[in-house]
């Protein structure tokens, strides 16, 4: 094996990606060449490093230099400076909240509270390379689950982990994987749902893109334990770069006789393909995963029977998501006690969340469960840009709620999120400030819903559909004094009556703002106004004449011209005119707009 | 807006169709993998396409219709040269993604999921791509463009 005095990681996540990091790539290792380094210097294209607002990264070991928002043309100093010369460029450091310079990776506030164990390889290893996973231990948990340990102690190493879906639902992994082994069959499938389609959430994508072989190798173990020799993972179409890498994945363990007939020179064969989403949320529900496989639309039925004994093609099927799988493999390697001691004792292990919204650090976490949502917030999270004050947190997507500040104490567990009236989901987190109107987000996730309801059954259907009308009414100012109450009724019916978890989890975005949030919901019916100056309608700027200088900047920034004014005399806005953009807001360095 | 399929002008296409037909119809549940292609090689799928995968799959036409007009990623109307993407994910959305959506809505003359006269835009409102620590996003076609506000917007479409 060659040995290289340096290695260049390089961040190959979507979101890095997007910011021109394949083009990067390419350069780093042309200009490498061009300087004689390529047998010294070895670039490492990796999946996500999780800190996405200092997108691109790249960090150089053996230093650990942890660059950020590298440019493109930024790439000729790293080679001249630090490749060549061995002079870390000082300006490329990320800078912590103090504004120092970090100079390690290690030393970045945004990793210190995190625990990997489901992004372990996660911007660590060339996702694209089965020999760097294997140098990480990869694979040696199937190989000691095939050579020494029998199916059935298998299935209870995951039951004495605790290890919960993390899709969501929280359902203990080792007795889904029980029921499918104990189902009567000749033929069983293993699944992985791939298809994340909550908003704003991107945990499975970057499991996906940064370290495949975790699912791979965790799916044939599962595959080995219930009995199947067959699996499938239902990936969305959206994610072009992970449905790459797992291909090759698979093509790879393929080759190395880690997929196929007599793994590890057994007699289990296992073998597994991708089928693509075509963009229906309601396909991350199980049953209509599974209808989609089989080709028919993606419409969920009734439970039971449950996909343990009646699953794809009526045959018994075993289905986890993403991150449920990447545990798999850790904790086969390191024993449920290992896996025990992390997190609390009903919520075993760590969550990986997508962080988004309004918050300085967007990216990707993960932590031991039972840390309390303030930590990842303003510890990992590093607070509210611009000064703000924290509203609320949204976490569980379109089937969650939205959390207040006085709740912010909580621990992130299944129970005490549900608790709560929100919920755990798949892992999005959206941080909102005071500029966030409840009753607007309540409405767009309605609005996602309704757009997304398979229309089987008519709850859903017609109920949804009737809740995004009210909320319509009531942020355009038409609102009506039974609203609120009608809207309350509708959740709580919709909530017991849909047929599937999408339908019955789609008020608790209504429900959990009500709960909260409901002085901000009778405002806009009452008093016809938006207290946080987010719904259009209810919204209308003036000027203060007491504190306007008449600068003038505020006309000229209006695209329609409706602020006039003699220049060092207070200006005023002409209502018929005015469309309610915001522009003059930003632009004025007195204060002087009035938003109500 | 009517389009016409072109018999002559897709023979290459249609070819190319049979052969995925035949090699998926080897494995189960084949009708996702071959609309998923079929998709991808005509840019929509028309009622002609349809009926060749019925043909082909041994699947009534009704129940491809079905399939076909489920799932947001199935389109029975060709695109437009550049698809513009508005990422609506909730972080996007908090961010401001509907300000982005209205100005590409008033600058080219567009709705949501419509295609320009000219066919060279279409407008689509799309779940969240995951770039979420460059909010608000959109893209055209493979092009990215992050952390945006609405002024930006007609620079962009100038470009195309």
């Amino acid at each position: 094996m060659e040995l290289y005095r340096s290695h260049v990681l390089i961040c190959r996540g979507t979101g890095c990606t997007s910011s021109k990091s394949d083009d990067m790539e390419v350069k780093l290792n042309e200009l490498i060449k061009e300087k004689e380094l390529d047998k010294e210097v070895k670039v490492v294209r990796t999946g996500c490093f999780g800190l996405c607002e200092a997108g691109p990264i790249i960090v150089v070991y053996p230093e650990g230099a942890f660059y950020s928002h590298v440019k493109l043309e930024d790439i000729d100093e790293i080679v001249e400076e630090h490749l060549l010369k061995g002079r870390i460029v000082d300006r490329l450091l990320y800078k912590g909240e103090e504004e120092e310079k970090i100079k390690s990776v290690n030393e970045v506030t945004f990793y210190k509270k995190q625990k990997r164990v489901a992004l372990k390889n996660c911007g660590v290893i060339d996702p694209e390379d089965i020999n760097e996973y294997i140098a990480y231990d990869g694979y040696m948990a199937l190989g000691k689950v095939l050579t020494e340990m029998e199916p059935k102690d298998v299935i209870n190493v995951i039951k004495d982990s605790g290890l919960r879906g993390r899709g969501g639902g929280g359902f203990p992994s080792g007795l889904k994987w029980d029921f499918t082994s104990k189902a009567e069959g000749d033929q069983k499938y293993v699944l992985c749902n791939a298809d994340e389609g909550d908003p704003g959430a991107f945990m499975d994508r970057s499991i996906l893109e940064g370290d495949p072989h975790a699912v791979v190798e965790a799916m044939a173990i599962a595959g080995y334990a219930v009995g199947a020799n067959q699996g499938y993972v239902y990936i969305r179409a959206e994610y072009p770069i992970a449905v790459e890498r797992l291909q090759l994945a698979i093509d790879h363990a393929r080759e190395k006789g880690l997929l196929g007939e007599n793994i590890f020179g057994t007699d289990f064969n296992f073998d597994m393909e991708i089928r693509l989403g075509a963009g229906a949320f309601v396909c991350g529900e199980e049953t209509a995963l599974i209808a989609s496989i089989e080709g028919e639309r993606g419409m969920p039925r009734n439970k039971p029977p449950f996909p343990a004994n009646s699953g794809l093609w009526q045959k018994p099927t075993l289905i986890n998501n993403v991150e449920t799988y990447a545990n798999v493999n850790q904790i086969i390697l390191n024993g449920a006690d290992w896996f025990k001691d992390i997190g609390t004792e009903k919520s075993p292990g760590t969550k990986v969340f997508a962080l988004g919204g309004k918050i300085n650090n967007t990216g990707l976490v993960e932590i031991p469960m039972g840390t309390p949502l303030k930590e990842v917030i303003y510890e990992i999270g590093g607070g509210i840009p611009n000064g703000k004050k924290f509203k609320a947190v949204q976490t569980g997507g379109p089937s969650g709620g939205c959390i207040p500040a006085d709740l912010i104490d909580t621990p992130i567990t299944y129970d005490s999120l549900t608790e709560i009236g929100s919920m755990m989901g798949s892992g999005g987190m959206i941080v909102m400030d005071e500029e966030t109107c409840m009753v607007d987000i309540a409405r767009f996730f309605l609005d996602f819903t309704v757009e997304e309801s398979c229309g089987k059954c008519p709850p859903c259907r017609i109920g949804t559909k009737r809740m995004l009308e009210i909320l319509e009414r009531i942020t355009s100012g038409n609102g009506e004094a039974e609203d609120i109450d009608k809207l309350e009724r509708l959740a709580e019916n919709i909530k017991s009556s849909a047929l599937c978890g999408l339908g019955q989890t789609a008020p608790n975005p209504v429900l959990s703002t009500l709960k909260y949030f409901r002085d901000e919901y009778e405002a806009h019916v009452n008093e016809k106004t938006c207290p946080a100056g987010t719904c259009k309608d209810l919204v209308s700027y003036s000027i203060d004449p007491e504190a306007c200088k008449g600068c003038t900047l505020c006309a000229k920034a209006c695209p329609v011209d409706a602020i006039s004014g003699e220049r060092k005399e207070a200006h005023v806005i002409d209502q018929d005119k005015c469309i309610k953009c915001g522009a003059c807001e930003e632009k004025c360095p007195f204060g002087a707009i009035i938003n109500k | 807006m009517e389009f016409k399929f072109d018999w002559e002008k897709n023979a290459s296409k249609i070819e190319k169709l049979k052969e995925i037909i035949e090699e998926k119809k080897q494995k189960k549940g084949p009708l996702m993998p071959v609309l998923n292609q079929a998709q991808k090689l005509f840019g929509y799928l028309p009622i002609e396409v349809q009926r060749i995968i019925s043909e082909g799959l041994n699947i009534p036409l009704a129940e491809i219709y079905g399939v076909a007009t489920f799932y947001s990623q199935f389109s029975l109307i060709p695109k437009g040269k550049y698809t513009i993407g508005v990422c609506l994910g909730t972080a996007c959305y908090v961010k401001g993604a509907q300000d982005i959506i209205d100005r590409i809505k008033d600058e080219l003359d567009l709705e949501v999921g419509g295609t320009t006269k000219d066919r060279k835009f279409s407008l689509e409102a799309t779940r969240c791509i995951g770039a979420c620590g460059l909010a608000p996003v959109m893209t055209v076609n493979e092009d990215v463009y992050g952390k945006l506000n609405a002024d930006e917007v007609p620079g962009i479409i100038k470009k195309y």
